[in-house]
């Protein structure tokens, strides 16, 4: 099936997200988006899906053209589409997921999904999806919640898949997993909507390219092309890649955690018996995939777990059973992962934003009450300081785009003198302009002599930074590993496996043959498992 | 050989005991109140259970229990029930579930024995206590459906009380009108749905914050009605006031099932709005949780992006379930007027609409859990009404708490942690 996207205009306001786009998705391609975030991917993607109505053009399957009034139309023409969060109901269970919307019934609309954990069963043999019908959703690894929103497309008989930041959420070896999985989709006849901004995948996957700039197509690549030319394309100017970054002049170790573990209410373990330490001048970056404790652990260092065992100790004092307050006072400055629900308050000014944790003292205030000269002089300053691009400092933080949003915490929590900075996530759905700013500020702060702790769950981001990478799996510290580690390496640990086993299972002698990150079928696996 | 990645050690998370000893200092507290009040203070003589009535075919002999010994036996068993949540909290970190539910039964009874061996006449009729409490569990039952109705699709129904009283009011004119009980049935029903309308149509459509709607909708129809019923309920001609005489609904006993002991009376003695309700419990909980309705609405409630997405048209679905929440609840309404008491007075309702809600949270959003814990309430409030006369050694303002006592006691998940519908309350915006 042949889907054509001619002049497709979509504007909220004067904001106009997409401009005049033209595609052409040809039978049985794999077809990659490129943009960065915010470029209008995800937008376009949703007027194709029928979520948004077009401002102006038209969508062509086969050279007919198609009007949307809502998703069910796009599913009825064959289009299916994985989200980038995931459209699944967390309480239901893979069957009542799948059929939702779609169910089959028997007399008076009673619900029979004894036919739907059929096709499930169907789907997941053919590609070795190993997903049962009966599983609450809530309870399933991301990895595999993805390939229910997979199912859901195919039992929809979705002969066009639009995958939006599918890769996200998975570890390395999951991503080849799922490429692996779009090849076969592929060879079965369906088109694919590939949307990424990570270079890397996709040049692995494409047939072609498309990239996408402020909402207008800017041109289309070969997957052959060279990763620096993609990366200005999508920028819009040249960019550096890589950061100039001198080796770490590791001091003192004065940051050192140890046995930490973390609870929930119910007495789950979030972090499970964590041994560490960071020295001055040294960036550790803490690697794994979202939600296996790296959020635990910031947050415990902050003083924001009640359940706490083991000790956090910074320069000689220790920090367990302390206050969010006592902690911010001993010199810790901490990025949240999530910026606009903690690390700024939307509706305050820029310049409020960042006397966030300041405005108690002099000369922010005195006796109680706010000194506006001195907050708008010190906004002045941070903003040309960190190059913040905003009409005025006056203006409510939410107005700002994401990089920016981010520069202001940044600037915010290296305004105070730190003994220990904590960032989490630091340019997630920043843009590469953003990212290289943000980096050496990071890198300064660990030039200036302050430890460093880095979370984050992009590879790339990891390998730029660290100086030494930890990697968490299910709240346990898989090994720490020296800062210029394979990626193989670091993936087979965000995978669950110990460091000094997946160097082992790297040193093997076949491992080296087999291409980076390639991954066996299924079947292999199994077989060499038992 | 290859490199694999799915060689993955379980990701399953080992527990670790957190003690809390709130529960076990609850129930030690509660044991002591059991050793002093029940046992020590106990008063002498028996208390009567009588559980039928002279007219009943089956005749069951009186349940007739010592105070004082009773009293001895519940005490020792609640400091036994205390002392295990301690040693379990202590050795495995939890209470079992049975024991909180152990003690909590038999603190309950130790206390109705001891308050009714207190009264004067040291007897009850459990028949009375029963049947009596319908005539506040039925429109709680309807408050709270009305409640898991709109909950379930993601709105929040704050104006049940005005969907009550709006019903019990039309129910009232339109059946002293008509002269036909059914026509102001029907009306309520109408009336019900009206509220839900501006309900929906200003939560739904104009995206008004749904409990602030929901509180003004309530002084809305309470201002309403009054108005209404000072203008034309209390217009007399010749000398009567036609417009508050509704015509009652029937009582319509069921041959056979009415005559079993309590249940029959309570049950299935009741007029046409009261078998509807057993009806609509029976008939929401399996349309929820059974069939292709139930799926979108709980989806919408839930996720009503990823509803959407599937092509389900969230706020259509949500817009209907609140009117059918509407109609339910303005049933419930009529219940007051044609066939609790004889006509309509003002602010009848008398926050029942509230309780409801609380029936709702409490019964965890399951309709058969809001009709179990609509009939608790509607006990509790009852024996208060029964003991307030009888004359019993608890000031009866004090008893009067005692249904909005449990209430806080529901509504802070004492009974276990509840959860809300993840979109409950939440506008749907497309795009």
């Amino acid at each position: 099936m042949k889907l054509e996207l001619r002049g497709i205009t979509k504007s909220f306001g004067a904001l106009v997200a997409n401009d005049h786009i033209d595609l052409v998705v040809e039978s049985g391609e794999i077809h990659s988006l490129l943009g960065e975030n915010g470029a209008g991917k995800s937008t376009l993607m949703n007027v194709l899906y029928g979520l948004y109505e077009p401002t102006a053009g038209e969508i062509l399957i086969d050279d007919k053209p198609v009007m949307f009034a809502g998703p069910a139309d796009a599913m009825a023409a064959g289009i299916g589409m994985v989200h980038q969060h995931f459209m699944l109901v967390p309480v239901f269970t893979v069957a009542e997921n799948v059929a939702l919307g779609g169910e089959t019934t028997g007399f008076g609309g009673i619900l029979n999904l004894d036919d739907t954990r059929r096709k499930i069963r169907e789907i997941s043999a053919r590609f070795g999806f190993d997903v049962d019908p009966d599983a609450l959703v809530d309870e399933l690894p991301v990895g595999v919640q993805q390939r229910v929103e997979i199912i859901k497309a195919l039992v929809r008989n979705a002969k066009i898949l639009i995958l939006d930041e599918p890769t996200a959420v998975l570890t390395p070896q999951e991503t080849d997993e799922l490429m692996d999985i779009m090849g076969q989709l592929k060879s079965n006849g369906t088109s694919i909507v590939f949307i990424s901004h990570k270079l890397r995948e996709v040049k692995a996957v494409s047939d072609t390219i498309t990239v996408i700039r402020r909402g207008k197509v800017v041109g289309s690549a070969d997957p052959g092309a060279a990763t620096t030319e993609l990366a200005s394309m999508m920028v819009g100017r040249a960019v550096s890649l890589t950061l100039d970054k001198a080796d770490a002049e590791p001091g003192e170790v004065t940051f050192k955690v140890s046995n930490l573990t973390v609870m929930n209410d119910a007495g789950q373990r979030l972090l499970n018996d964590i041994s560490f330490s960071v020295a001055d001048g040294e960036i550790l970056a803490i690697a794994g995939v979202q939600g296996n404790g790296q959020t635990e652990l910031t947050e415990a260092v902050l003083g924001l777990h009640k359940h706490i065992q083991g000790s956090i100790m910074l320069d000689g004092r220790e920090l367990v059973g302390r206050s969010v307050r006592q902690v911010l006072d001993a010199g810790v400055g901490f990025v949240p992962e999530d910026r606009q629900d903690d690390g700024l308050v939307g509706e305050f000014s820029i310049a409020e934003n960042l006397v966030l944790d300041l405005y108690t003292q002099e000369p922010y205030s005195r006796w109680g009450s706010m000194n506006r000269a001195v907050i708008a002089k010190n906004a002045k300053e941070k903003v040309a300081e960190f190059d913040v691009r905003t009409q005025s400092s006056q203006d409510a933080a939410d107005t700002l785009s994401g990089g920016n949003q981010q520069k202001v915490v940044l600037a915010r929590e290296l305004s105070r003198p730190l003994k220990l900075f904590i960032a989490s996530q630091p340019t997630r759905g920043v843009d590469v302009g953003s990212i290289e700013f943000l980096h050496k500020r990071i890198v300064a702060e660990r030039d200036g002599g302050t430890p460093v702790i880095i979370v984050s769950t992009e590879l790339d981001e990891v390998l730029e930074l660290g100086d030494r990478i930890a990697v968490l799996y299910a709240g346990r510290l898989m090994g720490i590993v020296p800062g210029k580690s394979s990626r193989e390496l670091l993936g087979l640990m965000m995978a669950g496996l110990p460091a000094d086993e997946a160097q082992a299972q790297l040193d093997a002698p076949a491992a080296g043959s087999s291409g980076a990150g390639d991954v066996a079928p299924a079947g292999d696996t199994e077989g060499e498992r038992s | 050989m290859s490199v694999t990645a799915n060689i993955k050690p379980s990701k399953a998370v080992d527990r670790v005991a957190i003690r809390s000893w709130k529960n076990p200092i609850l129930l030690g507290v509660l044991a002591l109140f059991a050793v002093v009040v029940f046992a020590l203070l106990g008063p002498s003589g028996d208390a009567t259970f009588r559980i039928s009535q002279d007219s009943d075919v089956w005749q069951v002999p009186n349940l007739v229990l010592p105070t004082k010994v009773f009293g001895i036996v519940v005490a020792l068993l609640c400091v036994g029930l205390a002392v295990t949540a301690y040693r379990q909290m202590k050795q495995e970190g939890r209470i079992a579930k049975w024991v909180t539910m152990a003690f909590a039964v038999v603190f309950v009874v130790g206390l109705l024995v001891w308050i009714i061996g207190g009264t004067k006449t040291q007897n009850i009729t459990l028949v009375g206590l029963f049947t009596g409490a319908m005539l506040i569990t039925t429109p709680l039952v309807f408050g709270s459906l009305s409640g898991v109705l709109c909950e379930r699709s993601g709105v929040v129904n704050i104006a049940i009380e005005g969907q009550l009283l709006a019903g019990a009011f039309t129910a009232a004119l339109v059946a002293s009108i008509t002269q036909n009980a059914f026509a102001g049935l029907l009306a309520a029903a109408v009336a019900g749905m009206l509220v839900s309308f501006l309900l929906a149509a200003f939560s739904i459509k104009y995206v008004v914050n749904q409990i602030i709607v929901g509180v003004v909708l309530n002084v809305l129809v309470s201002g309403l009605t009054g108005f209404l019923f000072e203008k034309i309920m209390k217009t007399k001609v010749d000398g009567v006031t036609i417009y508050n005489q509704p015509v009652h609904l029937p009582d319509l006993p069921i041959p056979f099932l009415s005559e079993i002991p309590i249940l029959g009376p309570m049950l299935f003695r009741q007029s046409i709005i009261g078998y509807l309700m057993l009806i609509l419990v029976a008939a929401i909980w399996f349309g929820l949780f059974r069939t292709r309705w139930g799926l979108r609405i709980r989806a919408v409630g839930e996720h009503p992006k990823a509803a959407d997405t599937v092509g389900i048209n969230v706020n259509r679905t949500r817009f209907l379930n609140v009117l059918a929440g509407g109609a339910i609840a303005g049933v419930g309404g009529a219940y007051f007027t044609l066939v609790a008491v004889s006509s309509f007075s003002k602010d009848m309702t008398g926050g029942l609409g509230f309780i409801a809600l609380a029936a709702l949270i409490f019964g965890r959003w399951n309709p058969i859990g809001a009709a179990l814990a609509a009939l608790l309430f509607g006990v509790a409030g009852n024996l208060q009404s029964i003991l307030s006369l009888a004359g019993t050694p608890i000031d009866g303002q004090f008893l009067a708490m005692l249904p909005y006592a449990l209430t806080i006691l529901a509504v802070s998940g004492f009974v276990g942690k509840s959860r809300a519908p993840a979109a409950d309350g939440e506008p749907y915006i497309k795009g």
